[in-house]
């Protein structure tokens, strides 16, 4: 049959944890590191409250922006939280997952041949989105030996006059890595330097260790040139909710809404009430597992450093990324051996850019059981394979 | 010593070790907490949650007694409740507000051997003006845990 999809998609390569996902549902018995989402349920308030929505017949469509309530809510959340204010009625729109706003992101300021500078690895939505606005993603590379920070001189050498954006996402998918506000603040002297928009996904924000949460459009001059993306999914368990938002001066907040209308109407109602539950009353069972997150933090950073795979202090999110160097291996090898041989299951880190290879993501949101059992399986995987 | 506790009130078999992991204390210091909190009774004890009923031949029986009393002159309900909570069928016993004052939960191997302790040993007391006796019939959750709950992963087992 003659191929029917566009050229557009051909540019996006294939997932790569497919081969993972198909190897691990056929196994008994695997301990996976390999998810990108909390192992907490959902705080019961939360739930909840959306529930008794649903009693009340809150099941109808709200409107494109979301509802106001929730947005005012947001607005309140951050001025409280990082002293910005956003007008709820023009500046704040709700999306299904900061997933969504991304892509009504990039959809709302990429022309064709656009370039938007990013970090490699980055999360496999960044590449990706930008390819299916027929943007360009230019990948700037990222090094373990610097704690995975984006170096702004070498965001800066990447500018081209076709340059339009830099999008970044700190604390970070698949390394664990934060920018402190100082390191933010020479990207956004780049940025401001050379007129480019920030697109920031700050879907982890509120997780992060031993230091204060960033915010991108905080730095002076950055908020009407940055488009905030935020979400409920992490820091309060709520992946399966589909609640995002995005913050951005009227302009760029009507761009994505004109999208965002057609595509996807408005954000699930129920999560949006689940959300302004969050935002008013999520805080503390917020605070407690983060702190849960933390011991098994530094659990499986001491543990992987143990066994010879060095690991870099993680500060935010709930990944860590050690190299495997040591073993000899590739990251797919890695990945497959550790699942085929003990049963833990890792993603490779390839599958979120070039620079990944030699690091393989664990995620720790799983009980510290499991991080301990998974721990001492990794350890005998190590230990055989070490060269010579 | 917060941090410390709230590990162990979480898992007691936390050892000195992983605590210190999980902390970024050492493991002298944090032992050097424990055996002090340990000395202080701030940790009571060590003990394992247990859902009996799994077991099969759980023949005990558990009441919660609302115990009505008169408050003595000095010494409030101290005097008989130290009475009441020194019999070993007492488990817990909580002074509450409310209609009544004092909060007895009572284990016993028949609902006759619970009623009369109630009645023999109990509703007896000096000050205690009246009982009313609540045999459990299902626990749900105890202490912060359901004891019926899954506990399974519905997660996607890999995901980007």
């Amino acid at each position: 049959m003659k191929k029917c999809t566009t050229r557009r998609l051909d540019k996006v390569p294939p997932s790569g944890i497919r081969k993972f996902f198909d190897l691990i549902s056929s196994m008994e018995g695997v301990i996976s590191m390999g998810v990108g989402e909390p192992d907490f349920a959902t705080p019961w308030h939360i739930t909840e409250a959306a529930i008794h929505s649903l009693e009340q017949g809150f099941t109808m469509y709200t409107s494109n922006a979301g509802m106001l309530e929730l947005r005012q809510e947001l607005s309140a959340y951050l001025k409280r939280t990082y002293d910005l204010d956003y007008d709820p009625d023009t500046e704040l729109l709700i999306t299904s997952g900061v997933s969504e706003g991304l892509d009504l992101a990039v959809r709302a300021i990429i022309d064709p041949g656009n370039e938007v500078i990013m970090p490699d690895p980055a999360y496999v939505a960044y590449p990706a989105c930008v390819l299916f606005a027929d943007g360009v993603p230019v990948q700037v590379p990222t090094y373990c030996e610097n704690d995975f920070r984006l170096p702004a001189s070498d965001v800066e050498a990447a500018i081209t006059p076709k340059t339009k954006a830099i999008l970044i996402g700190y604390p970070a998918n698949p390394t664990g890595a934060v920018m402190e506000m100082e390191r933010l603040a020479e990207i956004a002297d780049v940025a401001r330097r050379r007129k480019l928009l920030v697109i920031s996904d700050e879907i982890y924000n509120l997780l992060v260790y031993d230091m204060e949460p960033t915010c991108f459009a905080c730095l002076p001059g950055m908020k009407d040139h940055t488009i905030m993306l935020g979400g409920f999914s992490k820091a309060y368990a709520m992946t399966g909710w589909r609640i995002g938002y995005a913050a951005a001066r009227h302009e760029i907040i009507a761009a994505m809404t004109k999208i965002h209308q057609y595509a996807a109407l408005c954000a699930p109602t129920m999560g949006q009430i689940a959300a302004i539950e969050a935002l008013r009353s999520g805080e503390p069972e917020a605070k407690r597992m983060i702190e849960e997150y933390d011991r098994r933090r530094r659990v499986i950073v001491k543990g992987l450093n143990d066994m010879g795979l060095d690991c870099f202090e993680p500060r935010g999110a709930f990944y860590a990324f050690p190299s495997i160097r040591s073993t000899g291996m590739s990251s797919e090898e890695f990945a497959e051996s550790l699942l085929m041989e003990e049963k833990v299951a890792v993603v490779p880190g390839t599958a979120f850019g070039k620079c990944g290879e030699g690091h393989v993501r664990c995620c720790y949101a799983t009980s510290m059981s499991n991080i301990e059992e998974a721990l001492n399986r990794m350890a005998r995987f190590v230990h055989k394979h070490r060269p010579g | 010593m917060r941090k410390i506790l709230e590990i162990l009130e979480n898992d007691a078999r936390a050892t000195p070790k992983q605590i210190a992991t999980m902390t970024g204390m050492s493991v002298a210091e944090v032992n050097n907490i424990i055996k002090k909190a340990e000395k202080k009774r701030v940790i009571v004890k060590y003990k394992t949650m247990i859902n009996w009923e799994k077991v099969g031949h759980d023949e005990k029986v558990w009441a919660m007694i609302e115990v009505k009393m008169q408050p003595q002159k000095d010494v409030g309900f101290d005097s008989v409740a130290e009475r009441i909570y020194r019999f070993p069928q007492v488990r817990t016993l909580y002074l509450v507000s409310g209609a009544y004052d004092l909060a007895v939960f009572v284990v016993g191997k028949t609902m006759q051997e619970v009623a009369s302790f109630v009645s023999q040993k109990l509703a007896p007391l000096d000050g205690v003006q009246g009982t009313v006796t609540h045999f459990l019939l299902k626990r749900y959750k105890e202490d912060g845990e359901i004891l019926d709950a899954g506990g399974e992963d519905r997660r996607l087992p890999l995901t980007i």
